[in-house]
């Protein structure tokens, strides 16, 4: 373990980057970003198709390039991503260095080599299984071979994220406990390491069975573990958005907690709960009985639920608590109006906190519930549930932290600010009018995955209803706005780290420099006990509330005309 | 101070929680039993509840049974390719076949009278999609699903494949007669 490494404390933002950990993280977060490009490129042709009017790709190429758009966005974009996160609320937060870079740069190598074949199986055709890929369709060998290397060069990332806090701990760079945005990191990294074990159960097997090593995997067995895996990873995604809101807040606002208690108690619930949700893809299955559907579906997982309810009111709740004591204390919303709604990295963290609570919650818990789980089961209700949570909730996150990380971890001049200060606006809201008329779709019944709604050419064809058409070619429209939304977020990235003005990177030093201890403060001890210090954030959580209730009944209601079964 | 720092108080988890804080776990902590419960409630008074009778099966036992009961209750032949179509007495089991890419038999109910649906898979997974009465449900191979089944409408229903299933799935629709 050599010891020769530089620390720059940055003049922006005071944050100190090690020199190994600012490379990787660098290394990291751009890799991700090209599979966001990819993603993205593949995302036109996936929606063009969908458009009934377009009905662009023809349908092998559809199911070739929706396999891609899933894996390159849900799994390549969004790690790679998360690693560097790890990376920041580890080395950067704590002002340590890195642990073991060498390794951190054979994970990220593995990642890389990984999610390559992946891709190019894909594109060789045969492999068009969708990411699910389920047994026992087959996809060529190199498409799990690809998965499992990614899945290996993770988790190693993740055993290098728990030595960077040891090594922390050990060379003393703070004192007490480690910040929220850390402890939340640490949260994902937890659920990451069980997420890619269970990855590994099932994902090994399915490439000794494409190898023909092993003549049969159980295709429910297949399922329940797939979802393990596929469900938590997805907690994952969870634990690290709403670190970064946590660290928007703070960073914009000077936010701190409302309690610390409450929000690292919420994320301590998600990883005593969350890992059982893996039950809610398989409501409509055979095979699981009552019980155990209910118990994992709901009970435990209305605990995460519940979780996420707190984090909802928390983020905004500190926000408005930071604001309130910076003067802006008329009514219960001025708080909000002064916010600085043209800053795209508070912006996006505002956009995505309301997008995810309300489109992607309600609509998570509606089809995570025992009996309302028949009435979209598989219809595209389900990514337009889970375009709300990665994209509004995560990917918007992601990007909102991108625009603060520029002239801070990459030191660089941020590219026509002018365009950036639009662009969540942009992404974010089509992405919200995306998923509205993709639910409303699947409410229909349209089925996901599914490349002509006309039936065309079939003998007992069947036609949907008008409305049907019309949301389809709603997500059309709003898809490509949303694309175009994508697009400007990587030019401005892209564009910054290539052209961008160079910034002062600020003093280097061979030693870190501890974390000053922080004394406490008369409002940390005066709001607590007392007061009702966000009332504004309490009243938009009854607006929560109240839709999330009425929402949930009137889909009771439906499914109470719905055929007899018992 | 703030949430990218360590707790400037060494104790953070003596604070005392603030009472938005507070009101709103009480809240959001009622609402999560509610859902919890109603779940249990529906299977105590509510219609709409799946069965969860599931055997074990292979293609050619599932598919032996099915052309028993083909043989027994085909009542006529559809479209070119004779699709037969089955009707069994109320209360009786019926069997339907998902395979690449098709649903056969077509089978025919009577409007408020229970069924016994019995499905599987001789390949891939697909899906039930019942429409335009939008029910739902996975059909996995090798298990061999039994629903109970009452229709409250009548009228011409598809079976809409909607899990996919390999290069003809958006081909794969089955049909259900209500009268
Ligand atoms: C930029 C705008 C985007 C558009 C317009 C878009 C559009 C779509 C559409 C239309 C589908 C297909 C629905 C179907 O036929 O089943 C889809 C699937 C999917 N998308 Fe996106 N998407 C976008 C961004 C993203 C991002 C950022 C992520 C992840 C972070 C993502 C993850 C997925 C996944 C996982 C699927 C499912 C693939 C499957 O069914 O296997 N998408 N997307
Ligand atoms: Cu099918
Ligand atoms: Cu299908």
């Amino acid at each position: 373990m050599s010891q020769t490494t530089t620390y720059r404390t940055c003049p922006r933002s005071g944050l100190q980057f090690e020199a190994n950990a600012e490379k990787l993280m660098t290394a990291n977060a751009v890799t991700a970003v090209v599979f966001l490009l990819l993603g993205g490129i593949l995302a036109i042709g996936v929606v063009l198709t969908r458009w009934p009017a377009v009905h662009w790709l023809e349908a092998g190429r559809f199911y070739q390039v929706l396999t891609a758009h899933g894996l390159d966005m849900l799994i390549f974009w969004v790690i790679f991503f998360e690693i560097a996160v790890l990376y920041f609320c580890s080395s950067t937060l704590l002002r340590c260095r890195l642990a073991t870079p060498k390794i951190a740069w054979l994970a990220f190598a593995l990642m890389l080599i990984g999610a390559v074949t992946n891709n190019v199986a894909v594109y060789q055709g045969g492999s068009s299984v969708m990411m699910t890929s389920y047994v026992p369709m087959m996809a060529a060998p190199s498409f799990y071979l690809g998965l499992i290397l990614f899945a290996v060069g993770a988790l190693i990332a993740c055993f290098v994220f728990f030595g960077t806090l040891v090594v922390a701990k050990r060379d003393q760079t703070y004192q007490g406990s480690v910040p929220l945005v850390t402890f939340g990191a640490i949260t994902a990294c937890i659920i990451a390491v069980f997420t890619i074990a269970s990855g590994a159960i099932i994902l090994i097997p399915t490439y000794l069975l494409s190898l023909g090593v092993i003549d049969r995997v159980d295709p429910l067995v297949y399922r329940t573990i797939w979802w393990a895996f596929g469900h938590s990873s997805q907690q994952i995604n969870v634990a690290a958005h709403i670190s970064i809101w946590y660290a928007v807040a703070a960073i914009t606002f000077g936010a701190k907690p409302m309690s610390e208690r409450v929000s690292r108690g919420a994320f301590l619930l998600y990883i005593l709960f969350l890992q059982l949700a893996s039950a809610h893809h398989l409501l409509s299955d055979p095979g699981m009985s009552t019980e155990w559907k209910i118990v994992n579906t709901s009970y435990f997982m209305y605990f995460a639920v519940l979780a996420s309810m707190i984090h909802g009111l928390t983020v905004p709740g500190a926000i408005e608590v930071a604001q309130r004591a910076k003067g802006y204390n008329k009514g219960l919303f001025e708080w909000l109006r002064k916010a600085p709604w043209g800053n795209p990295t508070f912006s996006g963290v505002f956009i995505s906190i309301i997008g995810f609570g309300f489109l992607g919650g309600i609509s998570g818990v509606m089809m995570g519930t025992e009996q309302l789980n028949m009435l979209i089961h598989n219809t595209v209700y389900v990514p337009g549930h889970f375009h709300a949570t990665v994209v509004i909730g995560t990917t918007l996150s992601f990007m909102a932290l991108t625009y603060f990380l520029i002239p801070v971890l990459f030191k660089r001049e941020m590219i026509n600010p002018g365009l950036a200060k639009w662009q969540p606006y942009l992404f974010g809201l089509s992405m919200y009018f995306f998923c509205l008329v993709m639910m409303g779709a699947g409410t229909l019944g349209v089925p996901r995955r599914h490349w002509d709604l006309s039936f065309s050419g079939v003998a007992m064809a069947y036609e949907w209803p008008g409305a049907a058409y019309l949301m389809m070619g709603l997500v059309g429209i709003a898809g490509v706005a949303a694309i175009i939304g994508g697009a400007i977020y990587i030019y401005i990235t892209v564009g910054s780290l290539l052209w961008g003005k160079r910034l002062d990177q600020g003093e280097r030093s061979p030693a870190p420099t501890p974390i000053p201890l922080t004394a406490p403060t008369a409002a940390v001890q005066t709001y607590g006990s007392t007061g009702f210090a966000a009332p504004g954030t309490f009243v938009l959580a009854l607006v929560f509330l109240v839709s999330f209730v009425l929402y949930y009944f009137i889909n009771w209601k439906y499914l109470s005309t719905l055929w007899g079964l018992s | 101070m703030s949430a990218i720092l360590p707790p400037a108080e060494r104790l953070w988890w003596k604070h005392p929680l603030d009472r938005v804080e507070g009101t709103w776990i009480a809240i959001a902590f009622v609402w999560c039993l509610v859902m919890f419960f109603m779940m249990i409630y529906w299977h105590a008074y509510g219609q709409q509840n799946l069965s969860t009778e599931t055997y074990k099966t292979t293609p050619e036992l599932f598919a032996k049974k099915a052309q028993a009961v083909i043989d027994k209750y085909t009542i006529r032949t559809e479209t070119d390719g004779h699709i037969p179509v089955v009707a069994v007495p109320p209360g009786g089991d019926v069997y339907l076949i998902a395979r690449l890419w098709n649903f056969s038999p077509i089978l025919e109910f009577e409007k408020g009278q229970t069924y016994r649906l019995h499905m599987t898979s001789m390949d891939y997974n697909h899906g039930f999609s019942l429409q335009p009465a939008n029910i739902n449900i996975q059909i996995v191979p090798g298990y061999e699903h039994v629903v109970t089944i009452t229709p409250n409408q009548s009228g011409t229903f598809s079976v809409v494949c909607n899990e996919y299933c390999g290069i003809g799935h958006h081909t794969m629709v089955g049909r259900i007669y209500v009268k």
